[in-house]
């Protein structure tokens, strides 16, 4: 196989790096303009989408629980890259030229709001009855509580499986690579193609960005929580 | 100023309300008393559409609603701004102070400029006993306040009636007659109130009528000195027997 070819990086070998140097910026800017700006895009119509898939879950038209029903299972059922590929070929079979990068979009978005309805769907439920009827008593339409009482509340119970989510999605945006995104695991990639004998040395390079951007993300979700939690006895 | 008639409520097979009918005339405190699963909290609460009654009239002085036909949601949120609601249970709303709590319905419901409601809230909450209280969180208050605070929710959205379901159940002993207090003090002011209760010292000194309901029908009404001193049915007797008597 083509790793015969591939010197192995032995132990004792020096790392190189005047590579790494070389490499980092490249590798991360992959990051910054495409992996985090895919992330964040992605992550926000994914919650809309979950939002609404939530809420159209628990709806009284069964139709509309049925449909989306249907979709949360073959995002659910299917792998990713697999969606990730359609999405791409999905428009020009229609003619329509749209770039990696939107691909991709839609296709991360669409498998985050699977994801995360039922996080947001478990969450409304966990609120206790007696607030939406608080809700209903002070005059408050069903809509009205909602989005008053209910999902302010349901919003603090998401967060730590939300954030799982997200840290989720900054790493599967790694496989937007197969549809040519040019984000951070591509740039490693190519860069890695013209460096063969290191390309242990870019891969580790690349799954170390990957890391420090978790965890500075992992430090949003903290601040955010804390601020969440000033009306909760601790 | 509220007529129930025929009210009937089943859930599924089971029968909980048997055509009640009941009047509550304006400025009058009613106490409901009853044993547990008598029908006494989902009667209160069909008195403002939480439970939706199968059949009944509800009829205010200047309009009412027939359960037998389909009720209209608009009828339904009439109806429920109409009455203040008083939980067990309090459902304050634990993502705003107490100032906010008492706000919320008047200013996302009514639409009230924020400056005049806030005024009113705070001399609420002071009514209540709690302005010093009003920035706090529900968790940081005890039970007795969080209840203050609900009456005061309650009282922001100016009803004609207000309702307690059993206020005082959830509290410790020494929280009882704070909140208690608090409901006096209403009744005093002229509030027409219908009272879910097991509280009987409560009733006596401050209902003017009291309704004792077991197995989904009124079985007994009338001022509370003849309902506590002269009951005349059987069942009421046994209930407050065992109410004064517990061992």
């Amino acid at each position: 196989m083509f790793l015969n070819n591939l010197p192995a990086l032995t132990l004792g070998t020096a790392i190189p790096w005047d590579l790494v140097q070389q490499s980092f910026w490249p590798i991360l800017s992959g990051g910054i303009y495409y992996t985090i700006p895919l992330t964040i895009l992605s992550f926000i119509f994914g919650m809309i989408l979950a939002l609404i898939t939530a809420l159209a879950r628990m709806s009284k038209v069964r139709p509309l629980r049925w449909v989306f029903s249907v979709y949360v299972s073959a995002i659910r059922g299917t792998p990713l890259l697999v969606q990730l590929f359609i999405i791409f070929y999905l428009f020009p079979a229609f003619n329509v030229t749209l770039d990696p990068f939107p691909s991709a979009v839609i296709a991360f978005s669409l498998n985050v709001g699977a994801y995360a309805s039922e996080i947001i769907r478990a969450s409304i439920l966990s609120v206790p009855k007696g607030q939406w009827e608080a809700g209903y008593t002070i005059g408050m339409t069903h809509q009205k509580t909602l989005f008053r009482v209910i999902l302010p509340q349901a919003f603090r119970v998401s967060i730590p499986p939300l954030s799982n989510t997200f840290i989720s999605l900054i790493k599967d945006t790694s496989l937007a690579s197969q549809i040519l995104v040019a984000e951070l695991f591509r740039k490693a990639q190519e860069i890695g193609a013209r460096n063969l004998d290191q390309i242990l040395v870019i891969y580790i390079e690349a799954a170390f960005i990957y890391w420090i951007i978790c965890f500075l993300l992992s430090l949003v979700q903290h601040v955010i929580e804390r601020r969440l939690d000033r009306y909760v006895a601790k | 100023m509220l007529t129930v008639k025929g009210l009937n409520k089943s859930f599924g097979e089971n029968e909980i309300l048997k055509k009640i009918d009941m009047k509550i005339e304006k400025g009058k405190v009613i106490a409901i008393l009853g044993p547990s699963g008598s029908g006494k909290t989902t009667l209160l609460r069909c008195l403002n559409a939480l439970e939706i009654p199968n059949r009944g009239e509800l009829a205010f002085d200047d309009f009412s609603i027939d359960f037998s036909k389909k009720v209209k949601q608009a009828d339904i949120l009439k109806l429920r701004r109409k009455s203040g609601m008083v939980f067990q249970a309090y459902h304050l709303f634990p993502h705003r102070t107490a100032l906010e709590n008492v706000m919320e319905g008047p200013v996302q419901v009514q639409k009230r400029n924020k400056e005049e409601v806030r005024k009113e809230a705070i001399q609420l909450l002071d009514k209540v006993g709690l302005k010093d209280k009003m920035d706090l969180y529900p968790f940081q208050l005890s039970g007795g306040q969080q209840q203050r605070v609900g009456i005061a929710r309650a009282l922001a959205i100016q009803p004609e009636l207000m309702l307690f379901d059993e206020p005082t159940s959830a509290l410790d002993p020494e929280l009882v007659g704070e909140v208690l207090k608090v409901i006096k003090d209403l009744a005093n002011e002229g509030w027409t109130m219908v009272v879910v209760t097991h509280e009987i010292k409560f009733a006596q000194e401050v209902a003017d009528e009291v309704i004792f309901i077991d197995g989904g029908v009124i079985v007994e009404q009338g001022p509370p000195e003849q309902i506590f001193s002269a009951p005349k049915e059987e069942r009421t007797q046994r209930f407050l027997n065992r109410i004064l008597n517990p061992l």
